[in-house]
């Protein structure tokens, strides 16, 4: 069969995103359910050793990203995100894989302007968007408050 | 059973979180860091119209544990401090009830970047 390299290109676009979301999908909601019920059992276990809602939560984060930085380092995170794709990247554990990541692997540019600048490739814009959206959505309801 | 079903609903609906950002990676173009500031800022946009809120009610890991979740988390912080410290509020809310997340994920990148070594992808050539 003749086909040009355009004609080639056009193809494989148009199969394969859909041959592949039958792994995909299925494989992003079991991963991503998982580490979304692991955060599940740790804030009702916070809750249960009598921590006050609030600080459950802040806590199920911290514990998330603990493990999350602990993965990353002896790379098994990477692996999981391999089968896991948006599962891995969705979750605030991939949050901390896009800050721990960089962290190591920029490290040989340096601990400030490598290590230390670095962890923010990902994170910063996050924190930049979704800071400025909070701001913004504070300041109209402090307008609408005041009718 | 309520305790079993708790954990059913933060699989299935955080699964469906991953699920929603799986599709717009296989089907757009979106990169990872695209995927992540569109969940923080969506969260926040469905954190101050309200229907975060009774998701986290009903799923809780599984609407708090995906970024969405961080996102509602800013919108919360500023309308509690708005409602308490007026305008001012709109500027200290979000980073005070982000801090703990924010400040992990920092402080234990420091770490992990000062003990580990990126090295399998060296030993591996």
């Amino acid at each position: 069969m003749n086909i040009s390299n355009q004609e080639y290109g056009e193809l494989t676009k148009k199969r394969s995103p859909n041959s592949k979301m039958y792994k995909t999908l299925p494989k992003a909601f079991l991963i991503g359910g998982t580490i979304c019920t692991l955060g599940e059992g740790l804030l009702n276990l916070y809750a249960y050793l009598g921590l006050k809602e609030e600080h459950a939560a802040a806590l199920t984060s911290m514990s998330l990203i603990f493990l999350s930085a602990l993965l990353t380092g002896f790379e098994i995170y990477d692996r999981i995100a391999q089968h896991g794709g948006a599962g891995t990247l969705v979750p605030i554990t991939g949050f901390a894989n896009a800050v721990v990541s960089p962290a190591i692997d920029f490290k040989s540019e340096g601990y400030i302007l490598g290590l230390g600048a670095k962890m923010f490739v990902i994170a910063g814009p996050v924190i930049v968007y979704g800071v400025s959206a909070s701001v913004i959505y504070g300041i109209i309801y402090y307008i609408i408050g005041l009718f | 059973m309520d305790v079993f079903m708790e954990y059913v609903w933060a699989f299935v609906i955080g699964g469906l979180f991953c699920v929603v950002g799986q599709v717009l990676i296989d089907l757009t173009k979106l990169t990872p860091a695209r995927i992540l500031v569109s969940y923080v800022v969506a969260g926040v946009i469905l954190g101050a119209v309200g229907v975060y809120q009774p998701l986290i009610d009903f799923a809780g890991g599984g609407a708090t544990v995906p970024l969405t979740g961080f996102g509602s988390l800013l919108a919360k912080g500023v309308k509690e401090a708005v409602d308490k410290d007026g305008l001012i509020g709109a500027f200290t809310g979000g980073l005070t009830s982000a801090a703990a997340g924010i400040t992990a994920a920092v402080f234990f990148g420091l770490i992990a970047g000062l003990c580990f070594k990126s090295g399998s992808k060296i030993n591996e050539k």
